[in-house]
């Protein structure tokens, strides 16, 4: 692959960095990333990925964008309220940068079809909104040896690590199960400083521009806990659990599992 | 042993809006039942009935989860931060 002319200018101030160069680059342009919601997360996301270069970005959401999505979803805007989340992200995206190739699902993930829709992918960058769905992803990560690039929030804070299944903790070592229904608050009815979405999603970013270009080391291994109210990153450590349900010595999770939703907000609107 | 316990946002509601808290106790579950003691209802929320911490919320000793360590054996010294960490879902 030769780089245009104008590649060389739109990426001049990454191609110049030492680690990447026009090598780099490529890497960029030849690689593809799968973004599992195009929400708090996912907006921020996409947006630096695709502004960097990356050459083919999925985009999973079966929502349509809402009037009170915009106060932190920032890839969608207000004329777009009523389209599907995929196709006002999928055109944000081409506004930005035509180089990238948008693949869009407007679905929502379940066992029956998470293995399909992963498997040409590089690594998923999980932006999802419920415990059902992130614990079906990294699931169907380890089960299919894909990267993963964790992110949740929750009202003034933010969590993320990076999952190479096979070689680093997956998310089940760092929580074996899901809460049980009504014990955390999972959803819109907790609230959200949009900043924050914005703070995660770019570290999620960053770790698929580390992972791609193969620089730097990836948040693998650690839990990096962010906390809005006192500007605090903290790092705590997340070992591989022989006893993990799924990567474990003695796996009991083989299959996927499609976990009930139980976000009763959520339950009412659908 | 005095030590200093991070507080996580969907349980500050417990700590009347504290992030972190002192509490006392030789090991993770004499902390415990010490944090249950000023903040009643906590204990509660972090252990299932038989006392074992959820599967959905970590308890660190600095940088160490005390899964891999002593559970809730786990010992302290004076200056320790524990953080309680649970599993949050948030993306939207």
């Amino acid at each position: 692959m030769k780089l245009r002319e104008d590649q060389i200018e739109r990426y001049s101030r990454q191609i110049i960095l030492p680690n990447v160069g026009g090598k780099g680059q490529e890497k960029l342009l030849n690689a593809k990333v799968l973004i599992i919601g195009a929400g708090g997360l996912g907006s921020p996301a996409a947006l630096y990925l695709a502004a960097s270069g990356i050459g083919t970005i999925g985009i999973v959401d079966s929502d349509k964008v809402e009037l009170n999505n915009l106060q932190r979803q920032i890839i969608h805007s207000t004329e777009e309220v009523g389209r599907p989340k995929v196709e006002s992200a999928r055109d944000r995206i081409n506004a930005i940068n035509e180089d990238v190739k948008v693949i869009t699902y407007n679905l929502r993930l379940t066992s029956e079809n998470i293995l399909d829709i992963i498997k040409d992918y590089d690594i998923v960058v999980d932006g999802s909104d419920n415990f059902p769905t992130r614990y079906l992803v990294n699931d169907a990560c380890v089960l299919s040896k894909k990267p993963l690039s964790h992110g949740g929030i929750f009202r003034f804070d933010g969590q993320a690590v990076t999952i190479i299944p096979g070689e680093s903790a997956c998310y089940r070592c760092l929580f074996p199960e899901p809460p049980p229904p009504g014990l955390m608050p999972s959803c819109q009815e907790a609230g959200i400083l949009g900043a924050v979405a914005g703070v995660i999603g770019v570290i999620q970013a960053n770790e698929v521009l580390k992972f791609v270009l193969g620089i730097g080391e990836l948040l693998t291994g650690r839990l990096l806990v962010f906390n809005a109210l006192d500007s605090s990153f903290r790092k705590v450590k997340v070992p591989k659990d022989p006893k993990c349900p799924i990567c474990g010595e003695n796996p009991t999770v083989t299959r996927l599992i499609d976990y009930q939703e139980f976000c009763s907000l959520r339950k009412k609107e659908e | 042993m005095a030590v200093k316990v991070i507080i996580p946002t969907p349980l500050q509601k417990l700590t009347k809006n504290q992030a972190d808290v002192e509490a006392n106790g030789s090991n993770i579950r004499e902390l415990i039942d010490d944090l249950e003691k000023n903040f009643p209802g906590l204990k509660e929320r972090i252990c299932d009935e038989t006392g074992k911490v959820r599967r959905f919320i970590n308890i660190y000793v600095n940088e160490e989860d005390v899964r891999f360590l002593k559970q809730d054996r786990t010992p302290l010294k004076d200056g320790d931060e524990v953080s309680i960490i649970p599993a949050i879902a948030g993306g939207r």
